[in-house]
């Protein structure tokens, strides 16, 4: 199932068997692929990400946003910021302890990176495919507040060191509700591997899991909430807040490596909005019955013959779009929150935490655990959904009903 | 050498020169950074060893929150004298000899395993196969079991049927060869490695996968692991609302003083 930290894959088993390389090579070929195709995600998307942000604040301030570089509505501005950034002199203060200055951005950037390995595109296009791949995937995400706090601590100045301490309380306060609330739609599921989540929620959008009981529903919102807080987005960003810290814990860096905490910022907000996507939002299903269908019997059309899988190539290719899209829709959301709600103190921020957000999530996992239980028994009849995963095997050929996990990137 | 053994020796370095960083630099900060090259290191040799439950773990608990807290509190409390903390040769001198001991005391416990003895114990699955198959590496055809001969999923002894099922399921057959369940159990183990989430929190609540599930009698399962885990967790609870309320007293008292 989870084949440590080298990916292998579908694709090393083709190079394997196609191009007769040696399994040690194949594999090793199939990592460098995997992480290729994820790095370049990884890099794209905080590229248009950035001009969204610009554009949607634009829109909302009443501007017009970029409007000049590369046509009309300045699309290529996240390149154009890009180019000026690379350019940029790589200052290291005096104060400072360079070591540790040097290497913050890079582990807010690695833990960024690893965190994408964990995420699945589509059924079975996933680098790593874990059986408890959510757990993985939050465990390393949860690496980013170590590299904030460095950060702030090794650029040697008041402003950085009250932000990077403001980042450790609010992110250690925050893991919690985040960790709580997506346990929620788990209880309902009864698995941590994302592709099963995902497999899970196939039919009609009121088949997602934010559908599946109240306490979801709840949970959606409170998840939504906490994980906006922890990629420290307005109005939680008191990690940087401009007016009170001047840059907060990045205020001493420049060019490239500023440029690093903006990438992983904006790769984690859709991060955690394609985790929100999986969790309640019915994954790479569309929520339309018949079109689902549809997409599934493209993919078991081709299963049948051993050879490239055209079929369920694009089956996958359309589901890797709509959890895309989705993630995108949800990344629209938190920057039209950053530009309407006004900045928390920090006091309130820890507030909002720990005296609501926490006693609620706990409320609602509590609640989503009686109320299989008090259904089963109101109702007379135990034979709901069943959990496990074991309408896993409705979507998928006969054949790969055990192997669910093992699938990978194929093609 | 292959790739998985690089990366093992590649991530043992990491984490050995981790250790010693964490204890050769003075400045606490960059021993806080040490430390978590150290221990993330041991988190990529649990993923190397397939324990993922474990490996995630080690991340979320000792990178993400413990290394997070003692660097936070460092900053807290950060001013000129105690960030850098020289050690004396003295104290050089006793942590070195009571680290060597401790190194010889691990090293002479792995040492008297017999690890070998140890996987077929632990591992009743393999166990199985070895009973149906005969030796899993020299795969020898015998007169009760030729290679040709499909062995039906029904015809499976009972004690091995738990174990062996999982494999004819896996290939979605009811009857293999020999040389096809071998290459079907070698498929399984390749495909389940790492799922370790849903053992451990069987052995939680008291089966142990492993050891109890084979048994005809029920009288002697394993005990779970749950209610001295719950203990632990309540009783680090209670230190943490105590370690606050301490904290909380005193500034109620300055603050009575001030008015």
């Amino acid at each position: 199932m989870m084949h440590a930290l080298i990916a292998e894959a579908s694709i090393s088993h083709s190079l394997e068997q196609q191009l007769g390389l040696s399994s040690g090579v194949a594999l090793l070929i199939a990592t460098f692929i995997h992480a290729f195709l994820l790095i370049n995600f990884f890099a794209v998307v905080p590229l248009f990400f950035i001009w969204l942000e610009r554009k949607v604040s634009g829109r909302i301030q009443d501007r017009l946003g970029p409007t000049r570089v590369g046509g009309r509505f300045g699309w290529l501005q996240g390149l154009a910021d890009g180019i000026k950034l690379i350019q940029k002199e790589d200052l290291v203060p005096k104060a400072a302890d360079s070591m540790l200055f040097r290497m913050a951005p890079y582990i807010v950037c690695v833990a960024s990176f690893g965190a994408f390995m964990f995420l699945p595109f589509s059924d079975g296009w996933v680098a790593v495919a874990a059986d408890i791949g959510l757990f993985i995937l939050l465990a390393i995400l949860s690496l980013e507040v170590f590299g904030i706090i460095l950060a702030g601590y090794a650029s040697g100045s008041k402003w950085s060191l009250y932000g990077g301490m403001r980042e450790a309380a609010q992110m250690v306060s925050y893991e919690i509700p985040v960790a709580i609330c997506a346990l929620v739609p788990i209880v309902a599921v009864g698995s941590l591997n994302l592709n099963e989540i995902g497999a899970f929620q196939s039919g009609w959008f009121f088949n997602w899991l934010i559908f599946h009981d109240p306490f979801c529903f709840l949970a959606f919102f409170v998840y939504f909430t906490v994980a906006t807080a922890s990629c420290k987005r307005a109005p939680f960003d008191l990690a940087e807040a401009e007016s009170e810290l001047v840059g907060g814990f990045h205020t001493e860096y420049s060019g490239m490596r500023w440029s690093f905490f903006f990438m992983a910022e904006y790769a984690s907000m859709f991060l955690v909005s394609a985790v929100a996507a999986y969790l309640f939002l019915g994954g790479w299903h569309t929520g339309i019955g018949p079109l689902d269908d549809l997409f599934v019997s493209l993919r078991n059309s081709s299963a049948a013959s051993g050879e490239f899988e055209v079929g369920s190539y694009l089956a996958n290719l359309i589901g890797m779009s709509v959890i895309v899209v989705k993630g995108s829709l949800l990344v629209f959301v938190q920057i039209w929150i950053r530009w309407t709600f006004p900045r928390l103190r920090i006091d309130q921020v820890m507030m909002t935490c720990l005296k609501y957000l926490v006693p609620m999530s706990c409320a609602l996992f509590l609640g989503a655990v009686i109320w299989p239980l008090l259904m089963a028994r109101m109702t007379g009849n135990t034979t709901w959904k069943e959990p496990l995963g074991k309408k896993v095997s409705v979507a998928r050929p006969e054949k790969a009903e055990e192997s669910t996990e093992g699938r990978e990137v194929r093609q | 050498m292959s790739g998985t053994q690089l990366l093992f020796y590649i991530f043992a370095a990491a984490s050995c020169l981790g250790a010693v960083a964490v204890v050769v630099s003075q400045n606490v900060v960059r021993m806080a950074f040490w430390l978590m090259v150290s221990l993330g290191s041991v988190s990529g040799l649990f993923f190397l060893l397939h324990a993922d439950f474990v490996a995630a773990t080690q991340l979320l608990i000792y990178v993400g929150g413990t290394v997070v807290l003692l660097v936070f509190g460092v900053m807290l409390t950060a001013s000129g004298k105690h960030v850098q903390i020289p050690t004396s040769p003295a104290e050089g001198f006793l942590a070195a000899g009571i680290g060597s001991l401790f190194l010889a005391m691990i090293v002479s416990t792995v040492a008297s395993v017999n690890w070998g003895d140890y996987r077929a114990k632990l591992d009743p699955q393999y166990n199985a196969i070895v009973a149906l198959l005969g030796d899993d590496e020299t795969f020898q055809v015998s007169e009760e079991h030729p290679e040709g001969v499909e062995l039906a999923k029904k015809d499976v002894p009972e004690e091995h049927q738990q174990y062996v099922w999982p494999i004819y399921e896996s290939v979605n057959s009811d009857a293999l060869t020999r040389a096809e369940l071998k290459s079907a159990y070698q498929g399984y183990k390749q495909d389940n490695k790492g799922n370790t989430a849903r053992p451990l929190g069987l052995a939680l609540l008291g089966v142990r996968p492993d050891r109890d599930l084979g048994k005809e009698t029920d009288d002697k399962l394993s005990t779970g692991y749950l209610l001295p885990f719950e203990i632990v967790s309540v009783h680090l609870l209670v230190v943490l609302i105590g370690a606050a309320y301490l904290a909380r007293a005193k500034r109620r008292v300055d603050q009575v003083d001030e008015t």
